[in-house]
């Protein structure tokens, strides 16, 4: 049992919690409610602002139409193969960076400008070397995950501490030794963080990408709903994506949790 | 006693783009079975420059090091340096790992360390999970599952506060003590150095060169934390302090 003290400090915390998510939930209602009042009642004109409503009619038409789910499938498709192939060339790249120095100094030039560069402007010699298909989508959203994926996990590589690695060669450590026994492991928090960046670049890509070429995908839809000026379809894609984007970082943040309970 | 280490004439220079630095010159000294030589001298001298070239970390630029080829060399930092994610048995298996040498007979070793000196129960646990005292004696036992002949030891305990350290240092002259072997130390501590060893090496500032080296009889001489009543003790304090140089 708790002292009258705590369980007053334990009820101050709860109150506290419960504001927060009160006004949250509030303002998204107050915004709709009021979004769609002023359609109503023609203060807006819907046909540049949609509506609630509109919304929630062209959701279920597409949801009717069958073509929801796959539109949803073909972005989320797309987004995996690019994360889990950033993340992956991207550890492949830093340890070969950590494992030459000479070719991590000639290379870092290089990096700095590809970091620099926004990838969107490769788009158009992507899509004429790998085809207008969902091949240029993939690669885009690639170049977008792997560079920043390299420069993280071979920042987190080269901060180890020096110390272990001094523990390391008293021990005449290989460098492969130091490498699997030392290096990657005590990495893992840090590559286990680029995850989260990354799932969100892979999608910025993927969507970028989808803009640019496509007949499927979420970012289809946006484009397609405005250039036939229909914003309820654009309006739908955006929050669509809202839902699949936070899904997604939800799912990678329980990986994350697991991972690092092991 | 048997001379189990020799050096003579250790020269080490170290190279910057502006510059070339004398570390260490002129160092000779030879090292006997079970002996410890407390190594002590001005902070930044190359006290420690002088245990990493022993070790094999680092090259000397001149000099030799006559030594048995099977005599086996152990380092222990400053740091624990364990690793957060091994527990403590994989923390002190380490070395063995590396040297892939983990049979059954080197693991139970390490159990016995680990029981004897009082980690049993953590042999399961994470480093976080350890005083600094308990994490330090960890350090000791990874160095300690190699088998070394000759411990290096920089600064050891140097990372914990006072009373752990006292107690801790106490600890470590114990095990070696027990499992025979010989060790050099470097400090800073002229008091931890004194209760320590059986000489002690005074070092010039850099480049280190050997000023004098001073032989310890303690009366009723045991452990550390005892030999610090010893009646001798203040007079070599004296001494040694005397001897090095200072520089506020």
């Amino acid at each position: 049992m708790y002292s009258e003290e705590h369980e007053s400090y334990l009820k101050t915390i709860k109150k506290s919690n419960f504001l927060v998510r009160f006004t949250q939930i509030s303002i998204i209602l107050l915004f709709i409610l009021i979004w769609q009042f002023l359609a109503d009642n023609n203060l807006i004109n819907t046909f540049i602002t949609s509506s609630p409503k509109e919304v929630v009619r062209t959701i279920i038409d597409l949801h009717n139409s069958n073509n929801l789910y796959n539109h949803i499938w073909i972005t989320i498709y797309e987004t995996l193969i690019s994360f889990i192939l950033g993340t992956l060339i991207g550890i492949v790249i830093a340890t070969i960076l950590w494992w030459n120095k000479f070719l991590s100094r000639v290379l870092d030039p290089y990096l700095t400008i590809l970091n620099s560069l926004p990838k969107v402007a490769l788009g158009p010699i992507i899509i004429i070397w790998a085809g207008a298909g969902m091949n240029s989508i993939i690669i885009m959203a690639l170049f977008i995950s792997v560079i920043i994926t390299i420069i993280n996990v071979y920042q987190g590589f080269i901060e180890t501490d020096p110390i272990k690695i001094k523990l390391m060669k008293s021990f005449k450590a290989t460098k492969a030794q130091t490498y699997f026994k030392l290096i990657l492991p005590s990495t893992f928090p840090i590559i286990i963080s680029t995850l989260k960046i990354n799932i969100s670049m892979s999608l910025i890509g993927v969507i970028m990408g989808e803009f640019l070429v496509s007949k499927e995908g979420i970012g289809y839809l946006i484009m397609y709903g405005s250039q036939v000026f229909n914003l309820n379809l654009v309006i739908s894609g955006i929050i669509i994506l809202c839902v699949v984007a936070t899904l997604m970082y939800y799912v990678v943040l329980y990986i994350e949790k697991k991972l690092i309970k092991n | 006693m048997k001379t189990i280490l020799k050096i003579n004439n250790l020269k080490k220079a170290y190279h910057t783009k502006r510059d070339e630095i004398l570390a260490v010159d002129n160092f000779s000294f030879d090292l006997c079975e079970g002996e410890f030589v407390a190594i002590v001298g001005p902070s930044g001298c190359g006290k420690s420059t002088i245990l990493s070239i022993l070790s094999g970390l680092e090259s000397k630029s001149d000099g030799q090091i006559i030594k048995d080829e099977k005599l086996k060399i152990g380092y222990m930092l400053q740091e624990d340096a364990l690793f957060d994610n091994r527990t403590i048995l994989d923390n002190c298996l380490l070395g063995l790992e590396i040297n892939k040498n983990l049979t059954n007979d080197n693991k139970k070793y390490v159990l016995d360390l680990l029981k004897t000196y009082g980690l049993e129960y953590f042999i399961n646990s994470y480093p976080e999970n350890l005083s600094g005292g308990m994490r330090q004696r960890c350090a000791l036992i990874r160095t300690l599952a190699t088998k070394p002949d000759i411990l290096l030891l920089d600064e050891p305990f140097s990372a914990l506060d006072y009373q752990t350290r006292l107690a801790v240092s106490d600890d470590v002259y114990n095990i070696l003590k027990k499992e025979k072997k010989s060790a050099i130390i470097v400090t800073h501590d002229l008091a931890e150095a004194i209760s320590i060893a059986d000489r002690i090496i005074v070092l010039s500032k850099r480049p280190a060169t050997i000023k004098t080296i001073f032989e310890i009889n303690l009366t009723d001489k045991s452990t550390p934390i005892n030999n610090r009543k010893a009646k001798e003790f203040s007079y070599y304090y004296d001494l040694i302090w005397k001897e090095i140089d200072h520089h506020v």
